[in-house]
């Protein structure tokens, strides 16, 4: 089974644009239903909604609420999700510890914000601090038992019972909260209108400032790493490792190396991703195997070892679980449960994976 | 993880043994089977209800669950992470369809209606889970049993109306029948006996059936076993219907000794749990899961004591287990079983040396 690390060219050469057309041009009842439900989405989000719908749909504003919760906390499982499947793609390594390096990334953040009271440095110890742990796990651990998967994963479990309990000796079982620094704090309006007042003012959206930035900021980093990646030597290395890790070791690369690399990156994301995370909401006991499952649910939707599909499974899974908490609180595991099932039973690779 | 039929050997000409001599061979090659399953039956004699019930039984019980764990592992190559969920929907549902301290929720119908109903429930969700991990292969079915897992945990912690959400059931005791009453001690301890036994020697048996044969096919060369005309998904969502069934006997039993059921008892860390101890018991033979089961359960009772007594934090003891597991996994992947049956080996090997 091999995995993709996104921009397939098209056989011939032709670009993305003629592609596109094609596409409609075979499809064109598929390529209709998606633009309908693409202009219904547009609407629910851009207009005011009618009355009738509101009666029938709740508030608008809690929907606006719901989906742009949905989309930031999606960059946040982006974040955590990425590190996941690329040391997935890479050394077929499923790493069971990986909620852990996010909840000790949060923890090193909060400490070195308490320390130099600067968030952003935060970002640099959280990704530093797990970075290390990532490389050392992969050169004493990893390395010696390369090729076998299931004692890889149950080393990576041991690890992460052993972490959590270590975290909780030294952090205790109470939530750590970090503070947004002051010019990210308060909320900015949005030019999207939520709902009209009887005297005809427009009533617009206030969102906090911090998790756009933290939305662009993920996009910015994915954009990064799909560069790094297509463009760079190191990225090359890398794509060719998850097609055929023995055919590049065979060329004489050090692909030890790069697994050192690969696992340092994925795991100092986790930290950071951590970082995000004790600012969204809060760290605590019991986070790590939360964004472990979050990390599982959202490569296995998008796909084992594709950036992209981690992208769209993130925005899918986070989407679904913060509607799922609006609108059937009793039931809102289920939806994104759901979402996996549907994804596994119609395609198991994952929406952007290859078999 | 072969599976090693230690089939003795015996180096003399059978037949001019005589039937006493067969009888006393093979009592003394299965001494120790023999001599513990004595033990088991008269622990009540001498044993404490505390031993009885929490240590053998909740051992015994892990022991169960576990066994449901080692037989998909050990026999069909599918680490799930999902039978400690499929116990926890059975207990769940012998709550719901049965008795507890919650009269809006609970049915309150006989354990004979409930118990099959529980079972049923399970069994389908174990083969769902079954059905949808083997869409996919090898380290792909830890992540989706994963995910199976926590999302039912995470179900059961937000969902009021079935579950009653962190809150959870208290007081489901075992039911009274046959003129029994199944809560007290003794008798609870003699049914979980019972089942564990039983669902023992079920597991050894399939293991050799035709049935559990084709399954170590398929774990071996799926694409040899699909050559030669066995159909490979349907043997593996079998084994998970077989799994499911082992597991939510256990789930219910687990109720009946907990005496009640909240979503830590199927949460991430009790799922991980359930992989220690078969892990650390041994995934090669059935009797692997009772044996991580009881190191376990005497770990969990008596270490915090035990890290007090030699100076260190009662409290680390997850880290004790978390370590235990990492050594077991790193120098003997084969579990206690493993280190056993290697002692026999090199034992045997030395008697060898020095008769001849």
């Amino acid at each position: 089974m091999s995995t993709t690390f996104g921009t397939e060219e098209t056989a011939d050469g032709t670009k993305r644009g003629d592609a596109f057309g094609r596409w409609i041009g075979h499809h064109p009842i598929a390529a209709l239903v998606i633009a309908v439900v693409v202009i219904f989405f547009l609407w629910l989000v851009l207009a005011p909604w009618p009355a009738g719908f509101e009666d029938v749909f709740g508030k608008k504003r809690l929907f606006i609420n719901a989906l742009f919760n949905g989309v930031t906390l999606g960059a946040l499982y982006f974040l955590v999700a990425t590190g996941f499947t690329l040391i997935f793609g890479l050394m077929r390594n499923v790493n069971l510890a990986h909620g852990s390096l996010y909840l000790f990334g949060g923890y090193m953040g909060y400490e070195a914000g308490e320390w130099t009271g600067s968030w952003l440095f935060s970002y640099v110890v959280a990704f530093i601090c797990c970075a290390i742990v990532g490389i050392a796990m992969q050169f004493f651990i990893f390395r010696r038992m390369e090729g076998q998967d299931l004692r890889q994963t149950l080393v990576t479990l041991g690890l992460s019972i052993v972490f959590s309990d270590l975290m909780v000796w030294v952090w205790g079982g109470n939530a750590v909260q970090i503070d947004t620094p002051d010019y990210l704090s308060g909320p900015i309006p949005l030019p999207i209108v939520l709902a009209v007042k009887s005297s005809g003012e427009p009533v617009f959206l206030q969102y906090p400032l911090v998790r756009l930035v933290i939305f662009v900021a993920a996009i910015l980093i994915g954009i990064g790493m799909w560069l790094a990646l297509n463009r760079t030597r190191i990225g090359v290395m890398i794509r060719a490792g998850v097609d055929d890790r023995d055919m590049l070791s065979v060329l004489g690369y050090r692909v030890q190396l790069l697994f050192i690399l690969v696992f340092a990156f994925g795991a100092g994301l986790a930290g950071m991703a951590g970082i995000v995370g004790g600012t969204f909401t809060s760290i605590s006991l019991g986070e790590d195997s939360h964004y472990l499952l979050a990390s599982l649910q959202v490569v296995i939707v998008g796909g084992m070892g594709s950036i992209p599909g981690a992208a769209l499974g993130a925005i899918i899974i986070g989407c679904a679980e913060q509607i799922g908490q609006t609108y059937f609180q009793n039931y809102a595991t289920v939806l994104t449960f759901v979402i996996m099932v549907i994804v596994l039973a119609v395609r198991p690779q994952g929406l952007l994976g290859k078999r | 993880m072969a599976i090693v039929e230690t089939t003795g050997v015996t180096p003399l000409g059978t037949q001019d043994l005589q039937r006493t001599g067969a009888l006393s061979r093979w009592v003394s090659r299965h001494a120790a089977i023999l001599i513990l399953g004595v033990l088991l039956l008269i622990l009540p004699a001498i044993a404490s209800d505390f031993i009885l019930v929490q240590v053998a039984g909740w051992a015994m019980i892990l022991g169960i669950i576990a066994l449901s764990l080692m037989f998909l592992a050990g026999y069909g190559g599918m680490v799930s992470l999902a039978q400690m969920t499929v116990a926890g929907v059975s207990g769940y549902m012998i709550t719901v369809f049965g008795a507890s301290s919650l009269p809006a929720i609970s049915l309150f119908w006989p354990w004979w209606v409930a118990a099959p109903i529980a079972i049923g429930i399970a069994v389908a969700f174990g083969t769902l889970t079954g059905v949808l991990a083997s869409r996919t292969e090898g380290i792909y079915t830890i992540m989706i049993t994963l995910a199976i897992a926590a999302a039912f945990f995470y179900l059961t912690l937000q969902n009021w109306p079935i579950f009653n959400g962190f809150a959870g059931f208290t007081t489901i005791p075992a039911p009274v029948a046959f003129g029994i009453n199944w809560k007290h001690p003794v008798p609870l301890y003699y049914l979980i006996l019972f089942f564990a036994a039983l669902s023992y020697i079920v597991v050894v048996y399939i293991s050799r059936a035709p049935f559990g044969l084709a399954l170590q096919g398929v774990r071996d060369n799926p694409r040899r076993m699909e050559a030669i005309g066995y159909n490979v998904t349907a043997h593996r969502i079998a084994a998970f219907a077989f799994a499911a069934l082992i597991a939510s006997i256990g789930g219910i039993l687990m109720v009946w000794l907990n005496n009640q059921i909240s979503p830590g008892s199927n949460g991430i860390e009790a799922t991980i749990d359930l992989l220690v101890i078969a892990v650390v018991g041994g995934l090669g033979h059935p009797i692997g899961a009772f044996v991580g089961a009881i190191i376990y359960v005497i770990l969990r009772t008596f270490a915090l004591d035990a890290l007090v007594a030699v100076g260190l934090d009662g409290r680390r003891f997850q880290t004790l287990i978390g370590l235990g597991f990492l050594v077991i996994v790193l120098f003997s992947p084969d579990g206690v079983i493993g280190l056993w049956r290697r002692w026999v080996a090199r034992t045997r090997a030395s008697d060898g040396r020095t008769n001849h």
